[in-house]
């Protein structure tokens, strides 16, 4: 009997939801687009092809590692270690091209992805087997990965000039006008939404990060569930490392460093939210964008260069501060809705008398 | 024996498990000394171990707020960019021929206000302090380049470097420790001994439970928010003199080892349990192994290898100890139940 009343109510309910989240997204595409036409409109330059196409080359890699973390986060963890995974992956990707110079790039960037989810698995079984908070460990692993990058690296440098020029096309390149890097963020972005969308697993990491309780007793394998996405996070993150390289050409034992927060950044600024069993990858990537949009506006329009990291940490702040705001009033209109309906069934059923208990402070 | 006492036995254990985690670190510390002082005649000697405690200066300062803002379930990331903001502050004023002592008050102002903004975002917009102080974090490091830019001020008149780099008339002792020593002390009776430290438990351990026991909740995060962001700016001080040199990139990546040695002290991620022996004696141990391996000629990047390991190592070991003690016990019971 109860399977045959909770469908409709779930669909209300999700129906209601996706339109909030579907407002959402839309309001950033709004904000991204005002702010991509004002920019343009006071200095052309800005909208040039040229800035187009570096705009989004470095938004694709954060928007990347975002796919990964989004993954984690919709189950309530986080993984503070991509930064980490990223940066070591970067260096012994660098590393394997200088031993062996003929290094088919398209196996780097499958070695980088495997090499991912194995740190991706350390992390995965840390927190759902061994239960150590996901942010107590990956802490411990960004430490830990990061002290075996500076051991390896040990003050050393991979440079450009040591790297196949066909493995650098992957960034520079361009493949019917975008660079390989951006296709392929694009493909992972297109390709997890519907994994997450439509896919039993992917709303598997809904319903954990909802509530796991909830989860095991609907007979998901949370522990799975949960060491599946932290490896594909780790796995992302590898893959991150290896394009990173190809972006930047050089790197050190610092690569990535502080990458982490970006993307937990760009992640909730699109509306994923840190309490879990929120957010779409389309916001995400929309969070994403919209940060790299502001940075590169800012360079633009010629803010001083020492305000522009404080600007962006104060439009952050505004960002989530008017979510959380919205969200707000959205959720007290629909009680208040709620209410008011139940209030005019009762009427209609002529039991007035508890019509004052509805008034909703 | 155990059946019938099984659940005042198990909230015991839990409790004797506590303590014998701080015991642990303690001994830890102790034997990282003796180790040090066996290995050589040069670690065990007041100018090393001055130098070792007065690098921990400021992560042990910050660790003091941060330890009640962990038992009451938050957290805060900005606190490294609070001291780089303040630091800058400092320089700022300084260089524009503001007296010190002006300086140093709008720094501390400065710092409230910083913890002051966390907490607000915190407490009435009910953000997760996670997501705020992220934000923050950026922020005021911006802000700290938005004072001092990529300069540096170092000019700082001697009677204020010394309280940076001084030590306690007559011994090795450096004075931010003592600062340190008698701030710790303030937050440990505060922590355990008044109804506002309780609170925190009460708070970390169910918000909405803490909320319904008529206590402030809401005014009390608020309070934890302005005082890690006054401590911050201390420790933005102490930073300043102890280098003599005010920039806007001091500090940076301060706050996860701040975290670090919270969470390996003890201090449950999830709030409501925690001590500052624990967080202090972490804070210790780590500085302690730094100065074992300095001393072994390690190098620095294995430190922090070892002390991701510790950190992880600090939830993992207790958690799988207490799964195979459940294991061994279910055992036992059915091999009991049997006969």
């Amino acid at each position: 009997m109860t399977a045959q009343t909770s469908p409709p109510a779930a669909r209300v309910s999700s129906s209601w939801l996706s339109r909030l989240l579907r407002a959402r997204e839309l309001s950033l595409i709004l904000i991204l687009v005002v702010l991509v036409l004002g920019t343009g409109l006071v200095n052309e330059r800005f909208l040039s092809a040229q800035n187009l196409r570096d705009m989004l080359l470095n938004v694709s890699l954060i928007a990347l590692a975002v796919v990964g973390q989004t993954l984690v986060l919709l189950m309530r963890h986080v993984d503070l270690s991509v930064s980490s995974v990223v940066g070591l992956s970067a260096y012994l990707s660098g590393m394997a091209f200088v031993t062996f110079p003929g290094l088919p790039w398209p196996l780097a960037l499958l070695g980088g992805l495997a090499f991912g989810a194995v740190l991706g698995v350390i992390n995965g079984l840390l927190v759902a087997y061994g239960r150590v908070p996901a942010l107590v460990a990956t802490l411990g692993t960004l430490y830990v990965f990061r002290g075996v990058d500076y051991a390896i690296v040990r003050g050393g440098q991979i440079n450009a000039s040591q790297l196949p020029a066909s493995f650098l096309e992957v960034a520079t390149g361009s493949l019917l006008g975008l660079p390989l890097v951006v296709w392929l963020t694009l493909a992972a972005l297109i390709g997890f939404s519907v994994y997450l969308r439509s896919y039993r697993a992917g709303r598997e990491y809904y319903a954990v990060g909802s509530s796991a309780e909830a989860a095991v007793l609907a007979g998901i394998a949370v522990s799975r569930r949960t060491l599946i996405g932290f490896t594909l996070s780790g796995a992302i993150a590898g893959l991150v490392g290896v394009l990173y390289l190809a972006r930047y050409g050089t790197v050190d034992a610092t690569a990535g460093t502080g990458l982490e927060l970006q993307v937990v950044a760009a992640a909730v600024v699109g509306g994923v939210s840190i309490s879990g069993g929120v957010g779409t990858l389309a916001g995400a990537g929309i969070g994403a964008l919209l940060l790299g949009v502001i940075a590169s506006a800012l360079v633009t329009l010629r803010a001083p260069a020492f305000w522009q990291q404080a600007i962006q940490g104060a439009l952050l702040l505004l960002a989530i501060s008017t979510d959380a705001l919205l969200s707000r009033r959205a959720a007290r209109a629909a009680k208040l809705a709620r209410t008011e309906q139940a209030a005019r069934a009762k009427q209609s059923a002529g039991t007035e008398q508890a019509a004052p208990q509805e008034r909703v402070p | 024996m155990t059946a019938p006492t099984s659940k005042n036995s198990k909230t015991g254990r839990t409790r004797s498990s506590v303590l014998s985690w701080e015991a642990a670190l303690v001994g830890l510390f102790l034997l990282t000394l003796m180790v040090g002082s066996s290995l050589s005649d040069a670690f065990f000697t007041p100018i090393n171990l001055s130098n070792l405690a007065a690098n921990l200066s400021e992560i042990a300062l910050i660790a003091l707020t941060m330890t009640l803002l962990v038992i009451a379930a938050e957290i805060d990331l900005s606190v490294a960019s609070i001291l780089g903001m303040t630091s800058a502050l400092i320089g700022a004023l300084w260089s524009v021929k503001v007296p010190m002592p002006l300086c140093l008050l709008a720094a501390l102002l400065a710092g409230g206000a910083a913890g002051l903004l966390n907490g607000l975002l915190v407490t009435r917009l009910g953000l997760p302090s996670l997501a705020v102080t992220i934000g923050t974090l950026a922020l005021y490091r911006g802000l700290a380049y938005a004072l001092l830019g990529d300069r540096a001020v170092a000019d700082f008149p001697t009677e204020y470097t010394n309280l940076g780099f001084g030590t306690l008339p007559g011994t090795e002792i450096p004075l931010p420790i003592v600062l340190f020593v008698l701030l710790a002390l303030t937050v440990g009776v505060l922590l355990h001994a008044t109804p506002f430290g309780r609170a925190l438990y009460a708070i970390g351990s169910s918000e909405t439970a803490a909320r319904f026991s008529g206590l402030r909740v809401e005014r009390s995060k608020l309070t934890l928010f302005v005082l890690s962001g006054l401590m911050s700016a201390l420790a933005g001080m102490v930073y300043t003199f102890r280098f003599s040199s005010a920039r806007a990139d001091n500090g940076v990546g301060l706050e996860l080892s701040v975290i670090a040695a919270v969470l390996l002290g003890g201090v449950s991620i999830f709030g409501g349990r925690g001590s500052v022996i624990g967080a202090v004696a972490a804070v210790f141990l780590i500085g302690s192994l730094t100065g074992l391996l300095q001393l072994k000629d390690v190098s620095n990047e294995i430190l922090t290898i070892v002390t991701g390991l510790l950190l992880i190592g600090s939830v993992l070991v207790p958690n799988l100890l207490s799964s195979f003690r459940v294991a061994l016990e279910n055992r036992r019971e059915r091999g009991g139940e049997r006969p």
